[in-house]
């Protein structure tokens, strides 16, 4: 192992770009939110170099959690090579000098907005959600001092009128993203915009899930093996949506599929949303 | 016979405020007794407080001075001295009062008024709306009638209505207002039957008849004011 | 109409003052299972204060009111904790609104509106829910058609019997009510001041109306308490209050009652 010599990061600011004392509230924060699953921590969120909206929550906590060691990945919407990606991995390349990766498999942190990875993930990885709106009950109650009295009373009935709303009007529970969930049976939580789809995934998940709002000034936290659960009727229970169609590059039928328009006759073809799960597939023999 | 209704002392003043508290009275240490079987006729001059004596046994009137003792429950309860849930349960269960005018609840239909007070007294609403049915037939109210509201029945009708309701439960004690005031001679009859039943079964009855042929077919005795 | 003998609320030298404005002073009452209390005044009498007070929405200055709860225990409704309070207030108490709109939600269903405190308690069966709304609603004779419409597109006499009807699903043994017929057109009144009469009556309701209409607290109530400028003036059976009234308040408001 050589010595460490001149630091890759761009010296110009800090690690990570953040002062140490601004890591340290954070850090306090997450750690109050591992204390509190599902619950929503005020913190102080700072300005940072790219507007509200463009995921300034979850930069803020990689930039709190990352160290010279870690190897990250970015992605956005399922895809490691989006412009908001590639700017955020650019980000932390230039501040950190961490290496990157866009295996899921290999990285220990991963920053993603609305999705979560189809690859399992595992013990010590920490997958990072970028949140717009943190309170599930935005919507339905406006007043901030009343959704806080909600959480804090545990007075969750006005979530499900909203279900019961979708059922009577559309037949089903129509939420499709940013489905409620109710995590270590106490605080129901927005997962962020990720598909309903990937409820499922947060339930048990050996990970940590850390959550940043950056406008919206909130971090929340799901540790490791947690129970997570998706709010739902006895007669209408939560279901997975289903393709009619499988990958049309991997083949696969377990995963959630983006639509892609191909021409202006409206051809379409169906591909994984994550696309180093399905580069994998499709050449596993090019895995490093 | 036991005394169902025991006026003792009792005096009643009226301060009307509204006249710079000018004071009317009307009663002055009255006594009297109604017992068991009796049908006591009250009478006096108009404006003697026949009227007024019966409210004030019904809790409707104060009083000024004095006790009057109800038998309610195999007790003696004196109303001026009590608390309003008893005067209330005495009122559902034990006396019943047809006043002069039928106070009329908008809505609800003929049968169900002349049947509330055996409900209120306990009974299911089918049975309590059959023996409401004898009762309105009795009193010749036409069938087509009892399933409107008495808001648009004439006098008559109206009082007819008020007789069955006062009539449906057997109360012990009843309070009786002119009870034949606007009748004809047939539905008058059937009052008075009504009436004899009543004092037959047993209940104690104060009434002012300002007919003197009624006053003399049913009352046992008269009390001057 | 059984009433036990403990009363089920007991409020005693209860006082709320607007900085040094007097908004009720002194009052104590009792009001027993099953029984209709109204307290009537005119617009500044303090009734409505008095009507917030005794419903834990206005913590009082001085007095206390004290509730028996299911299991019969006494409790001091402003000594429980927050959350002890919002669960009374969402099970076993009622409160009807003057207007309408102020005791809805105006964004969801009618029956969302009826089903919301059943959820709020845990019933999580989307059928059941359904159907214990409509039930409901044909109870306050809206017909169960409307079950998916929007509050706003009922009328005023509709929307006051939905706003009954998601108080009453949770069944409560204590029901407040300020002016629940102001502002209706006379034949709609008519038709909910029935409405409340029976559903008391049916349910073994206990209620507090709160109104300036005698006739209103002639044909509900059981027992009348009179207020002016805060205090109690007069209490006792209703058609005693107001056929024999004693205190000049009260025979003046009784004298001023147009006949028609």
């Amino acid at each position: 192992m050589s010595p460490p010599s001149k630091p890759s990061f761009d010296t110009a600011y800090n690690f990570a770009y953040l002062d140490e004392q601004t890591k340290r509230m954070i850090r306090r924060a997450i750690l109050k939110a591992v204390a509190t699953p599902g619950y929503q921590v005020p913190f102080a969120s700072r300005e940072m170099p790219m507007p509200y909206g463009w995921g300034t929550g979850g930069i803020q906590v990689t930039a709190s959690v990352i160290g010279p060691d870690d190897v990250l990945k970015v992605i956005d919407q399922g895809s490691d090579d989006t412009t908001n990606a590639v700017s955020i991995r650019k980000f932390f390349v230039r501040t950190t000098g961490v290496e990157t990766t866009e295996q899921t498999e290999t990285a220990t942190l991963i920053q993603t907005r609305h999705r979560i990875p189809e690859t399992p993930l595992r013990e010590g990885q920490i997958l990072i959600y970028q949140v717009p709106i943190p309170e599930p009950l935005r919507f339905l109650e406006p007043r901030e001092l009343e959704t806080r009295r909600m959480h804090a009373l545990e007075d969750y009935g006005l979530m499900h009128v909203k279900l019961y709303e979708d059922i009577s009007r559309f037949g089903h529970i129509a939420t499709t993203y940013a489905y409620p969930v109710r995590v270590d049976g106490r605080y129901v939580t927005d997962p962020s915009p990720t598909p309903k789809f990937d409820n499922p995934k947060m339930d048990n998940m050996p990970a940590l899930q850390l959550f940043g709002a950056g406008r919206e000034k909130r971090i929340y936290a799901i540790p490791p093996y947690t129970e997570v659960k998706s709010l739902d009727f006895d007669d209408h229970p939560f279901e997975l949506p289903e393709w009619d169609t499988t990958c049309a590059l991997c083949g696969a039928d377990d995963t959630f599929l983006d639509e892609v328009i191909l021409d202006d006759a409206g051809e379409r073809m169906f591909v994984c949303s994550d696309t180093d799960y399905c580069a994998r597939r499709r050449a596993p023999e090019a895995a490093e | 016979m036991m005394n169902m209704i025991n006026v003792q002392g009792v005096s009643k003043s009226f301060t009307l405020h509204m006249q710079d508290g000018m004071q009317l009275p009307v009663l002055d240490g009255l006594d009297l007794e109604v017992a068991a079987g009796e049908c006591v006729a009250l009478t006096g001059p108009s404006g003697s407080g026949k009227s007024t004596l019966m409210r004030m046994i019904y809790g409707n009137y104060l009083c000024s001075a004095g006790k009057i003792r109800l038998q309610h429950g195999g007790a003696a309860i004196d109303i001026v001295n009590t608390d309003p849930h008893q005067i209330l349960e005495i009122r559902r269960l034990t006396l019943g009062y047809v006043s002069q005018f039928l106070r009329v609840v908008p809505r609800v239909p003929t049968l169900d008024v002349v049947a509330d007070p055996l409900v209120a007294a306990g009974s299911d609403r089918s049975t309590a709306r059959e023996t409401a049915r004898i009762l309105l037939a009795r009193l010749n109210l036409p069938e087509r009638l009892w399933s409107l509201s008495p808001v648009t029945f004439s006098g008559g009708e109206q009082q007819r209505v008020n007789i069955a309701r006062g009539f449906a439960y057997a109360f012990p004690v009843l309070l009786l207002d002119e009870p034949t005031a606007s009748l004809d001679a047939d539905n008058r009859a059937a009052v008075l039957e009504l009436i004899e039943e009543a004092r037959h079964r047993g209940a104690a009855i104060l009434g002012i008849f300002h007919d003197r042929d009624a006053r003399e077919a049913v009352c046992t005795r008269s009390f001057d004011i | 109409m059984n009433m036990q003998s403990k009363p089920l609320l007991i409020v005693r030298n209860l006082s709320c003052y607007y900085g040094s404005t007097r908004g009720c002073e002194d009052i104590s009452l009792d009001l027993r299972t099953g029984e209709v209390l109204g307290i009537v005044g005119e617009s500044g009498s303090g009734k409505t204060t008095l009507l917030k007070a005794i419903s834990a929405q206005l913590e009082p200055d001085s007095g206390t009111v004290h509730y028996r709860d299911r299991r019969n225990d006494s409790i001091d409704i402003y000594e429980i904790s927050e959350p002890e309070r919002r669960f009374l207030m969402r099970t076993d108490w009622g409160f009807v609104h003057q207007n309408p709109r102020d005791g809805l939600r105006m964004s969801v269903s009618a029956g969302a509106n009826v089903g919301e405190r059943l959820m709020a308690v845990g019933w999580r069966h989307y059928g059941d829910i359904r159907d214990e709304a409509i039930g409901w609603l044909e109870r306050v004779e809206v017909d169960g058609d409307r079950i998916d419409n929007l509050p706003r597109t009922f009328s005023g006499g509709m929307q006051q019997r939905l706003q009954i009807a998601r108080n009453l699903v949770s069944r409560p043994r204590l029901t407040f009510m300020d002016e629940p017929t102001g502002g209706l057109d006379v034949s709609v009144q008519a038709r909910l001041l029935d409405l409340i009469r029976n559903l008391v009556g049916d349910l073994g309701l206990a209620a507090i109306v709160v109104t300036h209409d005698l006739a209103v607290a002639r044909l509900l109530a059981h027992r009348l308490v009179v207020m002016k400028d805060g205090r109690i003036v007069e209490t006792g059976l209703t058609d005693q209050v107001l056929d024999d009234p004693q205190h000049p308040y009260t025979q003046l408001l009784v004298s001023s009652i147009l006949q028609t």
